[in-house]
């Protein structure tokens, strides 16, 4: 059996290079890729039922606005369908831009398929919104695990949520995802999957320790790791399959959501077999079960 | 023996049936039982479909101040209510979101800036005499109030609605009751008029000089506050700003719904093959609870009309994909007791009660965040956590207790071969010897 918890080092050192790796993306493009649901702006998608230019939709936007827009994108499924990104623009604005789009195209008003706006104000305060339920969400399962086992199972568990959140964070900056709502519908899934996870392994440890003799905390945990090791990958796969079959048949906006979900699944599930119960050994320090004052109750 | 096929086939009729329903609909009313159930497809009485799975629009408006009253949000709330009821929009629903804005969700309008053009446009309030000349606009009142008392020493308590009007405007209404109350019964009124609609003729006996006027009648608790609200509409004390507007049109929304239902499907089949072939006849006892789960589930979101919106569908697949953990939980616990050579009655006991613990600690765990996630978030976050909720809680009774209903039915038929349980051929060698 290989003895995960002996070669710690080497699975924590793998997420904190991609943490590094992210950090360093995050400062070299100067933060996220905020969408509008937390930086503000206006989106528009619009069916152009053509073959289009992006250069001259820029342009058309330019003209119409008198100012640039942020970004313009082709949809990956649908390459008719175009993405205007703009700052907050008023609904005079806003219809002014799709009359042209109307005129130029030739478009009936079914083809504009879907017009967000959120002020800046409303960005900010959601963003913070999210970060108070993160952290709620957090200390919540921390008086509960201390209660179901003990606080250095919680502190390992939360340590292990920590990096399935930084992961996700890091996975963002690196690849430049927008920033939106739905991600933080991801992350707060992924800290329910991965906290799913890290719990039946501590519950192996927890039901292993009860019954140890002359065994160390270090033995039984990685003894414990590996009898949920089945049950860890066939959970993470069944799982997986739906978000996979999302992410390849969904609407961008649910393929993006799900590949999120999938980066996240495959951290939860890392962080609960290479993260948590190793943590939770090395924090605990070096314990013999018989030293302990435990008694096998058998 | 025929006592436990009786008990699989009633769980599978059962399931089949709740599945018919789900789809088709129950009506008895037909043979005299006053039993509707609606299709989870239905439009009205099924799934609550966001508007991002419909088409449809959101405007969100904030109150232009520092601090609102609740009073006030109310008031703004209600406002919202009387304008798209005006404008026809019955369908589109008004909710406050914190005290300082108020989200409007108009179902059939794609185009969320004509809407935002339409809404916008106050009504015109005026007080206009019998002769037909205008006395007061809205700019004059101050306040509205619906209130409930005794407007004469010996009235008994009644229901009336208190105008405050601001001190240019208690001269020019003096003047006007004062002219009023001269003529005859029948003359003697005024009318409060929003747009050219008549909301309001109260009478005028005597000349009013105060800063509050009183408008009586036969008032309900409710009409009074319709009218309050009524005045009240177009001289709010700060401006509503739209702070978030979003529109989809139909045609994305079915996109979205019908490719995210074609990949549950298939999630769903590779799911249950997989349970199948990996774990046997527990695999096909877990197949039959995930339809079952899957068929309470969008019943229990078709009953609580639960918003579902886009990452609504995703909390309800990955809720699927919860759901199948438990079984897996409970079914490698199985294999772990069989390898440690119980016999298969004492390994399903054991097997199920030994992953109890893990499944409450884990969907506990998971539930915390489900909850946390309906308390702060809003809009589709909120829907999300609720089908996410939702799902916990029914895959919980199906994976637990469906699950071991049936595996004991099985085991009740005298299926006692090791493999079937999911052990492997080499294993099970001897393994009968045991029993």
């Amino acid at each position: 059996m290989f003895d995960i918890i002996h070669k710690k080092k080497i699975f924590f050192a793998i997420p904190v290079a991609i943490i590094l790796i992210g950090i360093i993306c995050f400062i070299a493009f100067g933060g996220f890729n905020l969408d509008i649901d937390f930086a503000g702006g206006t989106e528009m998608l619009i069916d152009t039922k053509a073959e289009f230019n992006k250069d001259e939709v820029t342009q058309m936007v330019t003209d119409t606005l008198g100012f640039a827009p942020n970004s313009v994108q082709q949809s990956l499924i649908q390459p008719t369908e175009v993405t205007i990104k703009t700052k907050t623009l008023s609904t005079e604005e806003a219809e002014k831009l799709w009359n042209a789009f109307k005129t130029k195209y030739n478009l009936e008003d079914a083809d504009r398929l879907s017009t967000n706006s959120v002020s800046p104000t409303v960005g900010g305060e959601l963003a913070q919104s999210a970060v108070l339920a993160s952290i709620i969400t957090v200390l919540l399962m921390l008086v509960y695990i201390s209660f179901r086992f003990e606080f250095l199972s919680g502190v390992s568990a939360v340590v292990a949520l920590a990096h399935d959140t930084l992961i996700i964070l890091s996975f963002y900056a690196i690849f430049r995802l927008p920033v939106n709502t739905n991600f933080i519908a991801c992350i707060l899934t992924i800290l329910g999957y991965s906290i799913n996870n890290t719990i039946v392994v501590f519950d192996r440890i927890r039901e292993n320790w009860k019954y140890a003799r002359r065994e160390r905390f270090s033995e039984v945990a990685n003894r414990s790791i590996w009898q949920t090791m089945t049950r860890s990958i066939n959970t993470a796969f069944t799982t997986l399959v739906t978000i996979v079959c999302l992410y390849i048949f969904g609407v961008d906006a649910i393929r993006e959501f799900a590949l999120a979900l999938i980066v996240g699944m495959v951290s939860g599930t890392y962080s609960s077999i290479f993260i948590a119960a190793p943590f939770w050994d090395l924090i605990r320090g070096k314990q013999k079960a018989d030293k302990s004052g435990k008694k096998a109750k058998a | 023996m025929a006592k436990n096929i009786a008990k699989i086939v009633l769980i599978v009729l059962i399931i089949g049936l709740l599945a018919f329903v789900a789809v088709n609909g129950l009506s008895l009313t037909a043979v005299g039982i006053p039993v509707e159930i609606h299709s989870v497809m239905d439009e009205e009485h099924g799934i609550r479909k966001g508007f991002d799975l419909t088409g449809g629009s959101v405007i969100v408006y904030e109150a232009d101040a520092e601090t609102v009253t609740t009073e006030q949000s109310d008031t703004i709330r209600d406002i919202m209510r009387k304008r798209l009821d005006r404008l026809g929009f019955t369908e589109a629903t008004v909710a406050k979101q914190g005290e300082k804005r108020v989200v409007i969700e108009i179902p059939s309008v794609t185009n969320p800036d004509e809407a935002i053009k339409t809404l916008g446009k106050t009504a015109k309030l005026h007080f206009v005499d019998s002769d037909g000349v205008e006395i007061l606009t809205g700019d004059d009142v101050k306040d509205a109030k619906a209130q409930y008392g005794q407007l004469s020493q010996n009235g008994s308590n009644e229901h009336f609605v208190e105008l405050t009007l601001n001190s240019a405007a208690q001269q020019k209404f003096y003047e006007a009751t004062t002219r009023m109350s001269q003529k005859a019964d029948g003359q003697n009124y005024i009318s409060i008029m929003l747009d050219e609609e008549e909301y309001s003729r109260p009478s005028v006996k005597e000349p009013i000089n105060s800063d509050s006027c009183v408008i009586s009648g036969s008032f309900t608790a409710e009409s009074a506050k319709e009218l309050a609200t009524t005045i009240k509409e177009g001289q709010l004390p700060f401006n509503l700003n739209v702070v978030e507007r979003r529109s989809s049109g139909p045609s994305l929304g079915d996109n979205a719904l019908s490719s995210s239902l074609f990949a549950g499907m298939i999630g769903l089949l590779i799911i249950l093959l997989f349970m199948i072939i990996v774990y046997r006849l527990p695999g096909v006892v877990a197949a039959i609870s995930l339809i079952g789960y899957i068929t309470l589930d969008v019943l229990v979101l078709a009953l609580t009309r639960a918003n579902l919106s886009l990452p609504g569908i995703a909390g309800i697949i990955l809720s699927i994909g919860m759901a199948v953990d438990a079984n897996v939980i409970i079914f490698e616990r199985i294999k772990d007791e069989l390898r440690l050579g119980k016999t298969v009655g004492a390994a399903l006991d054991a097997g199920f009660h030994r992953a109890l613990v893990a499944i409450i600690d884990a969907n506990v765990t998971t539930a915390i965040a489900a909850v946390v996630l309906y308390i702060f978030g809003t809009g589709t976050i909120k829907g999300f956590a609720i089908t996410l909720g939702l799902g916990i809680i029914v895959s919980m009774f199906t994976a637990i207790v469906l699950t071991k209903f049936l595996l004991k039915a099985f085991f009740g038929l005298n299926v006692k071969n090791r493999w079937l349980y999911g052990l492997s051929k080499k294993k099970d060698e001897g393994g009968e010897a045991n029993v």
